[in-house]
């Protein structure tokens, strides 16, 4: 029974001195160092939020350049694109001017055979006109060398006239 | 062999288990009733109470200021005054002190029992001993706190480095995670109790020290501070838990208000009881622990004593931090059933599921 029977005066002492301790602890040590703490973690709180917004700001900027690349990378295929295009195009106009050109020049040079063979061939009539005038003189004289073939011929146009 | 046969055979283990004991128990005690040998149970309850000399060793004994109040007068000398040339119990100035409790003396010098009005504030060994310890709490804590003002902002550094994980171990887990948002106005008591019981667990571990926190007034003490804490801190939902029980039908309200009334005193008494039962123990097993060798008066059972006491002592160094801990836990929990804002009825307001 002398364990468990609590003693009047340790009772009032543990009161005095535990409060009065409570107290002083409170005012100097508990108060301090939870303030301290706090204060400590706001900081550290404070320093991770603005590593984690430099860090997403960081990914904003990464973000941004991926996207002025990829912008930049369009563009230049677009350039890329638009100049093979105007290659392709200038090509394909150069080759057909030079097919008109050619089948231009191709018509022309037809043309040309065209009317010096016209001219050819007119001038081959003529000649041809000329040398059968020329045959026909040279015959005509021979023939009507002997008089009695230039009788038979005038009689012949005599015959033709009094026909009309 | 079935299973009739082998609780059988376990009875018979625990009759013989408990006889050994018992026999063992008859043989501590046999040398005590021949009178002047060594009586283990009195030196053991000798040296887990209070007394009004702080004996470190035998000789070495340093005499603590007696202060009586008898029927409002006040009276204080030296404890010295008891004891004669022999280190005998003397009766003086009327006063005569038994067993670590002082009395009124009759004229032959025997103590009067039912003398009414004398009250006893002696710096005892324990009152003597719970001074050194708070002086030892509020340099530590004085000293670290005024590193937290020198060391602004930086790292803590040594002893400060030591106490501040089990502060934020109080404030988070044992606070926070009990009480809820309104935990701050608790943490001064908390930490302070905390640390108090810690110190004095530690200090009571040491040879010659006195048995602080194994001292049930002090346990009581504590109790009641924490218990004086829930009431005054109590709203108006921990109330109405005890005296309107929410889902319970009224007409069994002459139970439930009486069982919840008890409830109230049974928690604290937890406490008291549970560090008390804890510390002592592990005193008492220690003591008895040394006590073998002189029960046996060998040197044989020697270095199995000491192998034992020091395998109690790293457990009690244990022991002394679960139980700051566990009373410190608990009193967390009580607070936070207390300022608790109830919107479940599965714990039944105490947030401890009990």
């Amino acid at each position: 029974m002398e364990l468990v029977t609590p003693g009047l005066g340790l009772i009032f002492w543990q009161l005095v001195t535990f409060l009065l301790v409570l107290f002083l602890l409170t005012k100097f040590a508990w108060k301090p160092i939870m303030r301290a703490l706090n204060e400590r973690e706001a900081s550290i709180e404070n320093a991770l939020s603005a590593a984690e917004k430099a860090k997403l700001e960081m990914q904003g900027l990464k973000a941004e350049n991926e996207k002025l690349l990829a912008q930049a990378r369009l563009e230049r295929d677009r350039i890329l694109k638009e100049a093979t295009e105007a290659g392709n195009h200038m090509i394909e106009a150069a080759r057909n001017k030079a097919n008109e050109e050619g089948d231009r020049m191709i018509a022309n040079a037809r043309e040309a055979i065209n009317t010096e063979k016209r001219a050819a061939i007119a001038e081959v009539k003529n000649m041809a006109a000329a040398l059968s005038v020329e045959i026909a003189e040279r015959i005509l004289r021979k023939e009507l060398s002997n008089p009695q073939a230039q009788q038979a011929l005038a009689q012949d146009y005599i015959k033709e006239v009094t026909l009309n | 062999m079935n299973s009739v046969s082998k609780s059988l055979l376990m009875k018979k283990l625990f009759v013989l288990l408990f006889s050994l004991l018992t026999i063992s128990a008859y043989a501590a005690e046999a040398p005590a009733e021949e009178g002047g040998g060594f009586k283990p149970s009195d030196m053991i309850l000798h040296h887990v109470a209070d007394e009004h000399k702080w004996e470190f060793a035998h000789g070495a004994s340093l005499y603590l200021p007696v202060i009586l109040l008898d029927n409002g007068q006040v009276h204080v000398f030296s404890s010295k005054n008891f004891f004669n040339e022999h280190d005998e119990e003397v009766a003086y100035n009327g006063y005569v002190v038994e067993h670590g409790h002082i009395y009124k003396a009759n004229e032959e010098g025997e103590p009067i029992e039912d003398y009414k009005g004398l009250y006893d504030f002696s710096i005892t060994k324990n009152v003597a001993s719970l001074f050194l310890s708070v002086t030892l709490l509020l340099i530590i804590f004085c000293v670290i706190a005024r590193r937290y003002k020198t060391n602004a902002g930086k790292a803590p550094k040594g002893i400060q480095s030591f106490f501040e994980p089990i502060i934020i171990f109080v404030r988070d887990d044992i606070a926070k995670a009990n009480i809820g948002p309104k935990y701050a106005r608790y943490m001064p008591y908390l930490l302070t109790i905390f640390f108090f019981i810690w110190f004095n667990n530690l200090l009571g571990l040491m040879p010659g020290s006195a048995n602080l926190t194994g001292n049930i007034a002090v346990t009581m003490s504590l109790a009641v501070m924490t218990l004086v804490i829930t009431l005054f801190s109590a709203n108006k939902s921990y109330w109405s838990h005890i005296f309107a029980t929410p889902g319970v039908p009224w007409w069994l309200a002459p139970i439930m208000i009486p069982v919840e009334v008890i409830g109230i005193f049974t928690k604290p008494f937890s406490l008291m009881i549970r560090l008390f039962a804890n510390i002592t123990a592990g005193h008492i097993i220690i003591l008895s622990l040394f006590s073998l060798i002189f029960i046996f008066e060998s040197l044989a059972i020697g270095p199995l004593s000491v192998a034992f006491a020091v395998f109690m002592n790293f457990l009690e160094l244990f022991v002394g931090l679960l139980q700051a801990y566990i009373f410190t836990l608990l009193s967390a929990m009580y607070f936070g059933g207390a300022v608790e804002e109830h919107d479940h009825v599965e714990d039944m307001g105490y947030g401890d599921g009990h």
